[in-house]
């Protein structure tokens, strides 16, 4: 055999070897895609099947849509989407303020966690509708009361969570800043925090739900107002469509916030989906 | 300049057996020196109290009894003129291999141009000036180890105190870091105590050997083996190499040595 035809022979083996060839990854649906599959054929059965149900007894998309189309025609629904959400944010936003460092302090210092933390698993649990009337009592019926409520059922997960984040710290990570003589405000700032964060985010996503359940909560049982008053007005006219509208919205906004919650997570902790191969939606 | 000194140190732990707290002694009245520019090991078994030994040193844990002292002064808790290197690395996983070295340095006080000049000039020293941006993820084993090594060599200590730090590597890049350490060593004449259960590292990195049984010690060896010039592999045909293996081996298991 000629020294030409093992050349020839070689490249072809030598090909493949380039390293575009080499990353290129398995081919595979991307998430998104199956979700989206996923949301259709839910939207089309629930279509088909709600159709046959009494229109007091339920509802199905299309008849949703167009009930949605009403009430943004007449002005009902705008207003009372950004009421709602004005009591919303502003209690989800106290919550991370406070719920973080209180939760930093309890995971980090033994004093707090005995005196406080029996406080914050106790408040976890705490049946809210029940406190509500007394809650009006003490805020009155207007937005203070609301941010209360949705402030103190989305206050727990976030503070649970960062406590569990600083308590599961490892050691040895510790003794990295001891070891290099870092102060306790260090510590707690680049070893603790950076490697609490996953765990706050996992806290402040679980809280959306708990906030936009506390914001209904607190809508129904004050001054009906925002999309809690929708929901409670059309029940009561038997409109079940236009019930549906502001609940589908909030499902959909709440899904909107934790999505963009996990983008926050990526961009802040990108650690933390490298190390777990995930990519979460 | 950095020479370590410990001094009759024991340790006690209370240990919760069946329900009741005992007292376990870690170290029993331990007593040596690591001269200025020496490598010693601590060699013994799983349990021995090596590791206690280092982390009193350090000052992540503190002697029951006894203490040790750096050029003189008692340790009391963690300063900057001891380096530490971890079993694991102990790399922040959020910080790129560079920030990691900037770290120890940023809390001996440096900042600005000097502080990154630094780090890259440490990171260049374990061979790793390519990989400065990587994270510890992206890094292999061996890798994160010489990251490790840089973070406690940059900050110039005075004693390098090294924690089994080659036991979690496979044993090529082991006997690469080795050769690496000598080199390092060589370069800049570094006081350094190692933590080992590994008799052949012991042999070819110590000039002294302490051998430890059940918390006390139990034999100081000497090494003489001649390392000029030579690889490691050259090393192991000495017959000093063999010898004080063999010394160390008898040691470890409590066995007369027939000298």
């Amino acid at each position: 055999m000629s020294s030409s035809s093992e050349t020839a022979q070689i490249t072809p083996i030598a090909q493949p070897m380039l390293p575009a060839d080499l990353v290129k990854p398995r081919m595979t649906l991307p998430r998104w895609t199956i979700t989206a599959l996923s949301v259709v054929v839910f939207f089309a059965l629930w279509e088909i099947l709600g159709r046959d149900v009494n229109p007091v007894f339920g509802s199905y998309p299309s008849a949703i849509f167009l009930a949605f189309i009403d009430i943004v025609r007449d002005g009902t629904l705008l207003p009372a989407f950004l009421e709602s959400c004005k009591s919303f944010f502003l209690g989800y936003v106290l919550a991370i303020v406070i719920g973080v460092p209180l939760g930093l302090v309890i995971g980090r210092f033994r004093f707090a966690e005995a005196a406080l933390g029996i406080f914050v698993t106790a408040g976890y649990a705490m049946p809210l509708v029940a406190l509500v009337p007394l809650l009006v009592l003490w805020f009155g019926l207007g937005v203070a009361v609301k941010v209360a409520v949705v402030f103190l059922m989305s206050v727990f997960p976030v503070t649970i969570n960062t406590w569990i984040g600083v308590a599961s710290v490892p050691k040895s990570l510790l003794e990295v800043g001891r070891s290099f003589v870092a102060p306790g405000h260090v510590i707690m700032r680049r070893i603790i925090f950076p490697a609490t964060l996953p765990y706050i985010m996992a806290g402040v996503r679980l809280a959306v739900g708990k906030a936009v359940v506390a914001m209904i909560i607190a809508e129904f049982f004050t001054a009906l107002s925002g999309l809690g008053a929708i929901i409670i007005n059309s029940a009561n006219n038997f409109d079940t469509a236009t019930m549906f509208v502001p609940v589908v919205l909030l499902m959909v906004m709440a899904t909107g916030l934790t999505g963009l919650i996990g983008m926050i997570e990526r961009r802040v902790a990108p650690w933390q989906s490298e190390l777990s191969g995930r990519d979460s939606a | 300049m950095g020479q370590v000194a410990f001094a009759g140190v024991s340790k006690w732990f209370g240990v919760r057996v069946d329900g009741r707290m005992q007292g376990v002694q870690a170290l029993k009245d331990i007593s040596f020196t690591v001269e200025n520019g020496q490598i010693v090991a601590l060699i013994g078994p799983s349990g021995c109290g090596k590791t206690t030994a280092l982390r009193i040193a350090m000052g992540l844990e503190s002697a029951s009894a006894g203490r040790v002292l750096v050029n003189g002064r008692e340790v009391r808790g963690c300063g900057h003129d001891r380096g530490i290197v971890f079993q694991h690395a102990e790399l922040l996983p959020w910080l790129t291999a560079e920030q990691n070295v900037m770290f120890g340095l940023e809390m001996k006080g440096m900042r600005g141009d000097t502080l990154r000049d630094t780090a890259r000039r440490y990171l260049d020293l374990v061979g790793l000036a390519d990989s400065a941006g990587r994270r510890p993820h992206q890094l292999s084993g061996g890798m994160k180890q010489r990251v490790g090594i840089a973070r406690a060599l940059a900050i110039d200590p005075e004693v390098l105190l090294m924690d089994e730090p080659f036991g979690a590597l496979d044993s090529q890049t082991r006997e690469t870091l080795h050769g690496e350490l000598l080199d390092i060593h060589a370069g800049t004449g570094k006081t350094i105590l190692l933590v080992t259960h590994d008799l052949d590292e012991a042999v070819l990195l110590a000039d002294k050997i302490i051998v430890l049984r059940a918390g006390a010690l139990q034999q100081t060896i000497n090494v003489n083996l001649d390392r000029t010039g030579l690889d490691l592999a050259e090393m192991r045909t000495q017959p000093e190499f063999a010898q004080v293996r063999l010394r160390v081996w008898h040691a470890l298991h409590g066995t007369p040595t027939g000298h």
